[in-house]
């Protein structure tokens, strides 16, 4: 039922089939263990994941199978390596987690892949190497690495390169440290490919790829004296095409467009995206269910999504009163927002993503539940990622949560949904319908059914 | 509607809570909140939870902290953490109670197949 992903949205509906899971199986979850980031590459072969233990792990798509194309390729183990390890700040006596909360993969410009990946503190520039030969025939050294004894040596040749079994290195290129007070929660590369932005809670930084001891801050909203701190930054990103361009969410539910251009501290935004709020209809819980958690540029350009705690909301970059679009995640958690206050959940931050023609969009909930719109043809569906799919090309059955009333038989009332399986982070391959899905430590691959 | 004062009060305090019901599930939650933690939102200030979130991490024991704010209690008890552990200034000191367990050694993610499915 869900639009093609690549071209036009058209009358053929697609089915949803699980592909792979990754992760382990018992329930005794380590803290470790805990994804925080999933991310597709820009051509959709790799996929990284990132976890609450510092480390980073990297599928490779399968090259297909031509003959027996029943499905895409399966993604496999290409890379991992731990990215970031716990710290200590000195003077303040606090514990720096090592829990990697974005991926931003860089466009690839040779035969390697280069990713940045950040924890509370520190960015890293990762590259990505394949090394399939080795030199031998060296004279001074034996295969094994000793040295020989130069007067054993009689004749000279030239060492040449042999193939060996394909060897996946991770090294560090570029540590960028030391220019956030507050927690990063995001980064974006601009469509330059030569610099980025780096947001923490009350700024945004500005780097060059190449250039470690120097960030320009570009956004500062801390006030003079904190007791008037309002609000905070929530997250940010690169518009996809105006280099210049950048946007920024904030708890109280609104979204700034900046540009570059007009000054050196983009303090005072160009734009500011804020839908109007009915003040009779004001609680206590309004402005923490307004905070936006995340925000994402369409591929296009033109449009932005923006995921707060209820809703996903499009916004058309030249309409600033109000979004062009509102689709409700689960409206069935407002009349439970005060047990959801009380054990944290009202506080989750749910990631959403664009699918390649910006044509659909995906969202996390409870329960590992997750929820797909379709912006033309206006249907939703709720999906679970869950073991007892587990065949390949099983198609999933859609879900359904009863709010009130009769529960019909196959829904799941409100009371019943696990709030400890949450899906916060999904990513949805550039070109192709593949998604992948994180639960708690497990992540699901999920693909359009192929005839 | 005729009766005495008691008739009129018990009245007027069924429709207002038929009538805040009715306008938003919002509300009716909200209620339930103030109704269990009455101090909610008094506190003046920055919001709580903004601060909260400004300095999430874990504090640990800090001799230089420690003793600047027992030389600023002078005769007074020696310091504690506070209720809010979270809360991070001087004056709030966590007790060896309060340290979290050693992390364990770090190890291959299960995702890369640390641990056969």
């Amino acid at each position: 039922w869900v639009g093609r992903g690549g071209g036009a949205g058209g009358g053929n509906d697609i089915q949803w089939c699980f592909s792979q899971v990754k992760g382990a199986v018992d329930d005794d979850v380590a803290e470790a263990d805990i994804i925080s980031t999933v991310e597709f590459n820009h051509s959709g072969e790799l996929l990284a994941t990132g976890d609450k233990g510092g480390r980073v792990v990297i599928f490779q798509q399968e090259q297909e199978n031509k003959i027996q194309s029943h499905s895409r390729g399966e993604y496999n183990v290409y890379s991992t390596f731990q990215s970031h390890e716990p710290e200590f700040d000195y003077l303040k006596s606090l514990e720096i987690e090592e829990k990697i909360n974005k991926i931003r993969w860089l466009p690839q410009k040779n035969a390697a892949q280069f990713l940045l990946s950040t924890n509370d503190k520190t960015i890293k520039l990762w590259k990505i190497s394949e090394r399939d030969k080795r030199p031998e025939g060296y004279n001074l050294k034996e295969e094994d690495g000793r040295y020989r004894d130069p007067t054993t040596v009689t004749t000279l040749r030239v060492p040449v390169f042999r193939p060996m079994d394909l060897m996946v290195e991770a090294s560090p290129r570029r540590i960028f440290a030391n220019a956030h007070t507050y927690h990063i929660n995001s980064i974006s590369i601009n469509s330059d490919y030569e610099t980025y932005l780096s947001a923490d809670d009350l700024r945004i930084n500005l780097w060059h790829l190449e250039i470690t001891d120097r960030s320009f801050n570009i956004v500062d909203i801390k006030p003079a004296n904190m007791e008037e701190l309002t609000e905070v930054i929530t997250a940010a990103e690169f518009h996809p095409n105006s280099c210049n361009t950048f946007v920024y969410s904030s708890s109280k539910g609104t979204i700034r467009l900046c540009d570059m251009r007009a000054s050196a501290l983009c303090d005072r935004h160009s734009k500011l995206f804020e839908e109007p709020e009915d003040p009779s209809n004001r609680s206590f819980f309004s402005e923490i269910i307004s905070s936006i958690s995340d925000v994402k540029f369409s591929h296009s350009g033109r449009y932005m999504m923006t995921r707060d705690y209820l809703s996903v909301k499009i916004w058309d970059l030249n309409m600033e009163n109000r979004p062009v679009e509102t689709y409700q995640v689960h409206e069935y958690l407002r009349s439970k927002l005060c047990s959801l206050y009380e054990n944290d959940c009202i506080f989750d931050k749910f990631e959403c993503c664009w699918n390649g023609s910006d044509s659909v969009v995906m969202t996390g909930s409870y329960n590992n539940f997750f929820r797909m719109f379709d912006r033309n043809t206006k249907r939703d569906i709720t999906l679970e990622a869950s073991r007892e799919n587990n065949k390949p090309r099983t198609v999933l059955k859609p879900r359904k949560v009863c709010a009130s009333g009769k529960r019909k038989k196959d829904e799941i009332s409100v009371d019943s949904l696990d709030f400890n399986k949450k899906i916060l982070h999904t990513a949805w391959h550039p070109k192709e319908n593949i998604i992948a899905v994180a639960t708690t430590n497990n992540l699901y691959i999920f693909q359009d059914k192929v005839n | 509607m005729a009766g005495g004062l008691g008739c009129d009060v018990c009245y007027w305090f069924v429709e207002d809570t038929q009538e805040k019901e009715g306008i938003l599930p919002e509300r009716a939650e909200e209620a339930k909140l103030k109704a269990k933690y009455p101090s909610l939102g008094q506190k003046p200030g920055g919001s709580d939870f903004l601060m909260k979130r400004l300095q999430k991490g874990q504090k640990y024991f800090d001799s230089g902290d420690y003793n600047m704010a027992k030389a600023k209690m002078k005769n007074k008890q020696l310091p504690s953490a506070g209720p809010d552990k979270n809360l991070v200034t001087g004056d709030h000191i966590p007790t060896p109670q309060d340290l979290p367990q050693r992390k364990s050694s770090l190890v291959t993610s299960k995702l890369a197949g640390g641990q056969v499915e």
